[in-house]
């Protein structure tokens, strides 16, 4: 169970690697003496395997998070799998024996790997069949925190992920004396074909907080019947609810922090004045987590793997699949608690952050639940523009009229033909991939003999919408909502990461402006539970082609009430923050509802890539996209 | 008749395939350089075949005197877009089934709606007394404020026409309790003496259900039904010495899988 081995590189040894230390009679290294935990709590922490070589064995097995002994899916034996560390430079071989009756799969999320490595059953290879061994190789080019997944069905749910650290090739920016991963995750017993099934025929299944006659005095106590019965018209007429926050609610879910329920207390060590590097992932199959630690301000270093200028925060909402690297520095001798809960509240992950095992500090009351707004439902500002006249409406650009959203976004389009001019060039057939940004990268600019030259920038990809079964709405509204917390984290008090926060450290590497804009619509039926972009499920859909070297600009607008994680493998997205040239580079970006954001991409590895909704059940009711870069 | 039925269905399946949207291409398709294998899996497979069954009724009715069984459900298996609905309802009063009503429809969601399909298949009164079968076709879905509601209109040989209309509201007083007001409507074109069934309005069968959401798939509930013919058919209920409505209180339960 112990298969940590010591860090025998000497660049390693100034940073210890803890596991999750409250682990019962496993013992956990701290200052390399070998600490026996208490056996009070049955909190425990995923294995560190390090190395080159990996034997990886995805089995069924139980696990009793509720008090029912229930099946789930794990890797060596454990729930979430061995964390594998690898360093950057390195080439891995990771051997994957599938021991289900059924095809499975493991997908390295936001690794920039060959597209045959990337384990998306269908687009990569053929999944790993019952009994067969898939060996994994690839080099290791980029450092930081990732994670990986099964790509196969609904075995995300059941417990097939663990964490990736690899560490970088250089000496690393981040300065910490501890580490930790903190992999935060939801699981149900019910079995996820169940859980779809329900959304399926009834898609406020999980959904406990929905209006009712009771909710309804109470609104019109405070906000008058009048404004109540508008209110409830205004929603009514389009049969939607501002209630509808999460899919999949703690009426099913108990949330996990590396594997453990609240209770068990996983509990990372420190000691006072050390700077602790925790690495949050959000694992969950459907959930976003909110997450901070009672009375300690959060260092946010990395996203998603990259490094960002350092940003100081009490609070971070983690989408679905994203990964935020933060440094604490405790200086008191008491325990923390890191308090993770749910956008859809109700209940929560915990743990603590102690000088010693079985400490526990008071766990923070958790939030109200939140509600959508006329903003999420892409209404937002309509009431100030009564009796003004369309061309004199500031924000008519970001409107799409009616069911019609041809609309090519005059602003952004005016931005771009003036870069277009400035230089414009081809894309670079046969190149090799960009190098993630690192501190000896340069940044590759248009050639100065380009300059001037043609203008190639073209927008594509806007398919006439129109409401539907697959469409239920059309936000007329839509604006990048970069510098929102998001719903439930507005006015909370508490300084809560944006995107408007994240800078990267280091220039991006590739500083052509794009020759192309693919405009995709977040669309969804929540009462049909279908969801899908343009209108379409994958099953309905072609692939989007990019040409391999091109530099895109691609646009999602959330047409739907709900947040989307949108995953793009293989590919990093450049978030266009404002941040210009320290642009962040990510591979999940969740896109709140009514919003409209953009980032570029680098089409540097050819292959067929996956594009989808990291919710698990949206992408399985075809929020799916192939691209395919040739 | 039989084959009056069967060309509405198949009206209904070409109907279906003028809905289907086409693919939808990005750009145009260029030849892909990328290894794949037909026999390979879908990387999602988003057309998932799924089954449903509900009971909105499975209940006794009672005046204090006489009690009857009532039953009123559907299910449908199939996908986000092709469903074979089945809807089946009656009423047992001392052994004699009444009020048979069985349909089989093909479903599809309707193109530039949101909530509604339209459906057409066949409908067969099947109970105690004679058998009729007619063509459906007709709509089911949700209507804007969260009313549940589906009209249907049948067809059978010489031209007799009836019509349906259902329609239900699930209120919400807490997260568990809920008060669903229900209303059945039923037309006919011409009378069926061997039904008991006049021309017009023939009956009503309305009620209010108070039931509990032990689960989401399990609700006991109790609830005031009311059920009346009306014109023609009153005449022809009073003449068979019937009444011509019937008031009951009803305890029943609610479950769906």
């Amino acid at each position: 169970m112990h298969t940590a081995k010591a860090d025998d590189n000497s660049t390693l040894t100034r940073r210890r690697f803890v596991q999750g230390v409250a682990a019962v009679g496993l013992g956990a290294l701290v200052d390399g003496k070998l600490n026996l935990a208490s056996a009070e709590t049955s909190a425990h922490a995923p294995a560190v395997l390090t190395g080159n070589h990996f034997d990886l064995a995805i089995d069924a097995h139980h696990v009793n998070f509720t008090g029912r002994r229930v099946r789930a899916l794990k890797i060596n034996g454990t729930l979430p799998g061995p964390t594998l560390k690898w360093r950057e430079g390195n080439t891995v071989t990771i051997a994957v024996t599938n021991h289900l009756p059924s095809e499975s799969s493991i997908h390295w999320h936001g690794m920039r790997i060959p597209a045959e490595m990337d384990g998306v059953p269908g687009l990569s290879y053929a999944g790993i069949a019952p009994g067969k061994t898939f060996v994994y190789r690839f080099p290791v080019l980029q450092n930081g925190t990732y994670w990986y997944h099964s790509h196969s069905g609904f075995q995300e749910q059941l417990g097939l992920w663990g964490a990736l650290v690899i560490e970088p090739r250089d000496k690393d920016p981040i300065e910490y004396d501890r580490d930790y991963v903190v992999l935060l995750s939801d699981w149900t017993d019910t079995k996820p074909e169940t859980v779809d099934s329900n959304l399926k025929k009834q898609s406020d299944y999980y959904n406990f907080h929905r209006r009712t006659a009771g909710t309804f005095i109470e609104d019109a106590k405070n906000k008058g019947l009048r404004s109540t019965v508008a209110d409830r018209i205004s929603w009514g007429r389009t049969n939607m609810t501002p209630t509808d926050i999460a899919d999949v609610t703690n009426a099913t879910y108990i949330y996990l922090m590396n594997g453990n329920p609240a209770d068990a207390n996983w509990t990372a060590l420190f000691m006072p004045g050390e700077r602790v590097r925790l690495r949050f992932i959000n694992a969950s199959a459907m959930t976003l987590f909110d997450v901070r630690i009672q009375g300690l301000p959060m260092t946010v270093v990395q996203a998603d793997g990259n490094c960002v200028q350092p940003v100081t925060v009490d609070e971070i909402r983690l989408g679905v699949a994203e990964t935020y690297d933060v440094i604490v520095q405790p200086h008191e001798e008491k325990a923390y608690t890191i308090f993770a809960q749910p956008e859809s509240r109700g209940s929560y992950a915990r743990g603590t952050l102690a000088p010693r095992l079985g400490m526990a500090a008071e766990v923070p009351p958790m939030d109200p639940y939140p509600n959508r707004t006329m903003a999420d439902m892409g209404m937002g500002g309509m009431a100030q523009m009564k009796g003004m006249k369309m061309s004199q409406m500031p924000g008519m650009k970001d409107m799409q009229i009616g069911g019609n959203s041809n609309n090519s976004m005059p602003e952004m389009k005016d931005m771009e033909m003036s870069a277009m001019r400035r230089g414009a060039i081809e894309p670079l057939a046969g190149m090799a991939p960009f190098p993630q940004p690192g501190p000896h990268t340069t940044r590759l600019m248009p050639p100065p003999t380009r300059m001037l030259s043609r203008l190639t920038e073209t927008t594509e990809g806007e398919v006439p919408l129109r409401v539907g079964p697959e469409v239920v709405g059309i936000a007329m509204k839509t604006s990048p909502r970069l510098h929102d917390p998001g719903d439930g984290l507005n006015g909370n008090g508490r300084r809560v990461l944006t995107y408007s926060d994240l800078r990267a450290l280091y220039k991006g590497v590739d500083g052509r402006p794009p020759t192309r804009e693919i405009i995709l619509h977040l669309t969804g039926n929540m009462e049909r539970y279908i969801w899908g972009f343009d209108g379409y499920k994958f099953s309905q859909a072609e692939p989007i082609h990019l040409k391999l070297g091109e530099r895109v600009r691609f646009v999602l607008i959330n047409d739907t009430m709900m947040e989307h994680p949108i995953h793009l493998h293989g590919l990093w997205s450049e978030l266009e923050n404002g941040s210009d040239e320290f642009s962040p580079y990510k591979h999940t970006l969740l896109v709140k509802p009514a919003e409209r954001v953009s980032y570029l991409i680098s089409a540097d590895t050819p292959g067929r890539w996956a594009f989808h909704c990291h919710l698990l059940y949206h992408m399985a009711s075809g929020m799916f996209r192939t691209v395919v870069v040739s | 008749m039989t084959r009056l039925a069967l060309q509405l269905v198949f009206a209904g399946a070409l109907l279906a395939s003028v809905g289907v949207k086409p693919v939808c291409a990005q750009t145009p398709a260029t030849p892909v350089d990328v290894p794949t294998s037909a026999s390979w899996p879908k990387p999602v497979e988003d057309n998932r075949v799924l089954n449903y069954v509900i009971f909105d009724q499975l209940e006794g009715r009672t005046n204090g005197l006489n009690t009857s069984f009532r039953w009123d459900g559907e299910g449908w298996i199939g996908t986000d877009f092709n469903k074979l609905w089945i809807k089946s309802e009656g009423t047992v009063i001392n052994g004699i089934a009444g009020d048979g009503d069985h349909e089989i429809l093909y479903d599809r969601p309707i193109p530039h709606l949101r909530y509604v399909d339209w459906q057409a298949g066949v409908r067969l009164d099947l109970d105690s007394g004679p058998t009729r079968a007619w063509a459906a076709i007709g709509m089911q879905g949700l209507a804007p404020y969260f009313f549940n509601f589906a009209p249907t209109l049948y067809v059978r040989d010489g031209g007799r026409v009836a019509g349906r209309i259902s329609g239900s509201y699930d209120l919400y007083f807490t997260q568990r309790f809920i008060l669903q007001p229900q209303v059945e409507l039923n037309f006919y074109s011409q009378a069926d003496r061997g039904r008991g069934i006049g021309t017009g309005l023939s009956g009503l069968d309305g009620g209010v259900r108070l039931g509990y959401q032990f689960s989401r798939k399990f609700a006991p509930y109790i609830g005031y039904t009311y059920t009346g013919v009306f014109g023609q058919t009153a005449t022809f209920s009073r003449l068979a010495g019937q009444p011509t409505s019937a008031p009951r209180f009803v305890f029943g339960v609610w479950v769906w899988h």
